[in-house]
């Protein structure tokens, strides 16, 4: 296989783009990447996108999206696999140049959420689950998250010290033009705010945007940010079925992958984005990918350890819960984001010398995961 | 835009039923956290948008001192007629004498009929076509149990009668502005109890553009600045809302709160730009200079900027806009349902 690099990325703020159709946004962040990257030369397209079906009523967004480039005739294909059909897009994508199919490959996450009431958006989220086996007992997402969060805290930790993963990436986000909410947030705010699922605060959820990012992927050569791993893995849809639900099987196993791809340890990582969708959601996801000990991952975050100076930086430009969660658009901007971090153009957000970084986007309540490691290549 | 002969205000009045539901009783029930407003106006069982209309008329015409058979006509603006097909204006007309040389009908634009009807009267009245004309904005406004809306629709109204410009107006018109666009954030169809909305849709793109579009329009073609007004009155669904555009477009609270009554009495819906216009010329010295607003989804705005004159001081009897928000009667919630009509024998 050859070896991959992300030559070029695009960033649309995640807001409520009430003016603009899905494809707007999608080209927005396309023709950003392709200017980054100084190629006109796409040959594929993949599009990540959740809901798009539910939302816009829109199928066959391959083709869409294509047009909205002007490029009839392009190979275009919408992947999806719930919240982490960004992250699988580009592993999809990676897959394609790497094979020598591809030359160049565009990849773009696009979600447009403000076109449905909220009720809908909160049905797209639990379309993530099995639908005859959990969906249609009522539950939500954030109640499911909720059932974590609640054995997280029976077992290793304080509510305010979970709560600290959002507080966290609302710090990191400050500044950062592509956020939704890049505002500081006080631990007081977050644990003051209402319910949404007892124990989770509403501030401690992912809120609803529209967005697009979209990375260019090219043969690697000697310089740039080079794809080290990407790897996708699977795990029981429901809860019940697994054996530890603390545990996030389907993280651990692509988190392994792509470490044995990248001959790197979590010791070697420099910095990570994670999928807080909901806090306790972040926490489990740091302590799966193995980058902190199981129980400790909460502490680690209330002590700074998920500072831009931390032990482990973690979601440097606000993560799902500040910079935005635009479902499937998520694992791009993710992707888009540690790259930024690694050519050393992340602004006031860098992450001094980094040179390995992760991603780390999951679909339902971790069913699916996408693992991504990009490594800095000598200039 | 500007008459062809100067239109003022001869005689206003306003009228606010004097039942009132807390925002945290609706909470109680339904379990909601935070509130828009802190209570609202409610009717009782035996009124209805007409019986505000003429409350409001009533007093517009005793103030004005006219003959209200010079009255030409009579246009009420509302989304709450009692009657889908039959107007309301007739029996407001027919109610303060009117009647029968007038012209009657009713307006509907969502919150913004009370001053589309405004408008006209205005062009009538401008246009010479009429001695006086009566505009009215009055509602009994609609929530679905449990709606964002139910803590917010109100009733209330208030009338103007327009004349020519002379020593007996007591504001008078130096221009207008509409602004409307075709956006659906808000809307109830034929047969339905309630309105539906867009959620967050009903803000940015709807509230704040066409406030925003209208304001800086007729901001643009007097050459007025913010601060050259002494009052600024907004269409005012919730607290947050009116403040926030009044603000963004550079006026200072002074300016806005002696015209916010949504806190107080909710949202009056078509009636709420004209009752707050009302409760600013309850308070205006001669000379003030009134930056006035509405919104109304689907969606549109009108703006207008008044002039107070020396006749206000003598036209400003009977109660005024604050002694009706003042007196009140608290309801529950079972009998704020039985008083809408909304639980029956």
């Amino acid at each position: 296989m050859r070896k991959v690099a992300v030559a070029g990325v695009g960033l649309v703020k995640v807001s409520e783009h009430w003016e603009k159709p899905i494809w707007g946004l999608f080209a927005d962040a396309a023709l950003q990447a392709v200017n980054d990257a100084g190629s006109d030369g796409v040959d594929s397209l993949y599009v990540g996108n959740m809901s798009g079906s539910l939302m816009q009523d829109q199928l066959n967004m391959g083709a869409l999206m294509a047009d909205a480039l002007a490029r009839p005739g392009l190979h275009a294909v919408r992947v999806e696999a719930g919240s982490a059909s960004g992250g699988v897009a580009f592993h999809e994508a990676v897959k394609a140049v790497a094979s020598g199919y591809s030359d160049c490959a565009l990849v773009a996450g696009v979600e447009k959420m403000s076109d449905v009431l909220p009720e809908v958006a909160a049905k797209s989220l639990v379309m993530e689950e099995e639908q005859e086996y959990s969906a249609y007992t009522g539950v939500t997402r954030a109640g499911l998250s909720a059932m974590l969060h609640r054995l997280y805290m029976d077992l290793y930790s304080e509510p305010a010290e979970v709560g600290m993963m959002a507080v966290q990436s609302h710090e990191n986000a400050v500044g950062c033009r592509h956020a939704q909410y890049p505002f500081r947030m006080s631990i007081e705010r977050a644990m003051d705010s209402p319910m949404e699922a007892d124990p989770i605060h509403m501030m401690e959820c992912a809120g609803v945007g529209d967005g697009a990012a979209a990375v260019v992927l090219v043969p690697a050569d000697a310089a740039g940010v080079e794809v080290a791993a990407t790897a996708v893995a699977t795990d029981y849809c429901s809860l019940a079925m697994r054996d530890d639900p603390l545990t996030l099987g389907a993280v651990m196993k692509a988190a392994e992958k792509a470490y044995r791809m990248a001959d790197v340890k979590p010791g070697d990582i420099d910095l990570a984005e994670v999928h807080d969708d909901y806090t306790i959601n972040g926490v489990l996801s740091l302590e799966s990918l193995g980058l902190v000990d199981a129980g400790k991952a909460a502490k680690l975050v209330a002590e700074g350890g998920a500072a831009r100076d931390g032990r482990i930086p973690t979601n440097t430009f606000g993560g799902l819960k500040a910079r935005g969660n635009p479902l499937g658009a998520t694992g791009v901007y993710q992707v888009a984001e540690v790259a930024l971090q690694l050519r050393g153009s992340a602004g006031d957000h860098q992450v001094e010398g980094a040179e390995v970084g992760l991603a780390q986007n999951m679909g339902g309540m971790g069913s699916t995961c996408a693992v991504t490691i990009l490594r800095r290549l000598a200039p | 835009m500007k008459t062809a002969r100067q239109v003022g205000i001869v005689g206003y009045g306003a009228y606010v039923p004097i039942y009132r539901l807390e925002a945290s009783e609706v909470n109680r029930v339904w379990g909601g956290v935070g509130v828009p407003v802190e209570e609202k106006s409610v009717v009782a069982p035996d009124e209805d948008t007409v019986t505000i209309s003429v409350e409001a008329a009533k007093q517009a015409v005793k103030r004005s001192g006219i003959d209200p058979s010079e009255i030409g006509a009579v246009y009420v603006g509302t989304e709450s007629k009692p009657y889908a097909v039959k107007p309301s204006g007739t029996i407001v007309a027919e109610a303060i004498g009117a009647t029968p040389s007038v012209s009657t009908a009713d307006y509907e634009f969502a919150c913004k009929a009370g001053t589309e009807a405004m408008q006209n009267c205005i062009a009538l009245v401008g246009s010479g076509m009429h001695r006086y004309a009566m505009a009215i904005g009055a509602d009994t406004a609609q929530g679905r149990p449990a709606d964002a809306l139910e803590y917010t629709a109100a009733c209330g109204g208030a009338a103007f009668i327009f004349a020519e410009r002379g020593a007996d107006t007591v504001a008078y018109l130096e221009a207008s502005y509409s602004y409307v666009t075709d956006t659906p954030d808000f809307w109830r169809r034929s047969k339905e109890m309630y309105p539906r909305h867009g959620n967050r849709f009903t803000g940015e793109p709807a509230y704040f553009k066409h406030i925003l579009g209208a304001s800086k329009g007729l901001l643009e073609e007097t050459g007025y600045n913010p601060e050259d007004f002494d009052y600024a009155v907004f269409h005012q669904p919730n607290t947050k809302f009116p403040i926030r555009v009044g603000r963004s477009l550079g006026f200072t609270m002074e300016q806005i709160d002696p015209g916010l009554l949504a806190p107080k009495i909710g949202n009056t819906y078509a009636g709420s730009t004209p009752v707050g216009l009302a409760a600013t010329l309850d308070v205006a010295e001669p000379g003030a200079k009134i930056f006035a607003v509405s919104y109304g989804s689907g969606s549109g705005s009108d703006a207008f900027v008044f002039t107070v004159q020396e006749a206000i001081t003598g036209k400003r009897g009977g109660p005024k806009l604050a002694r009706f928000i003042e007196r009140k009667k608290y309801v529950d919630y079972a009998t704020y349902l039985r008083f809408r009509g909304q639980i029956i024998q």
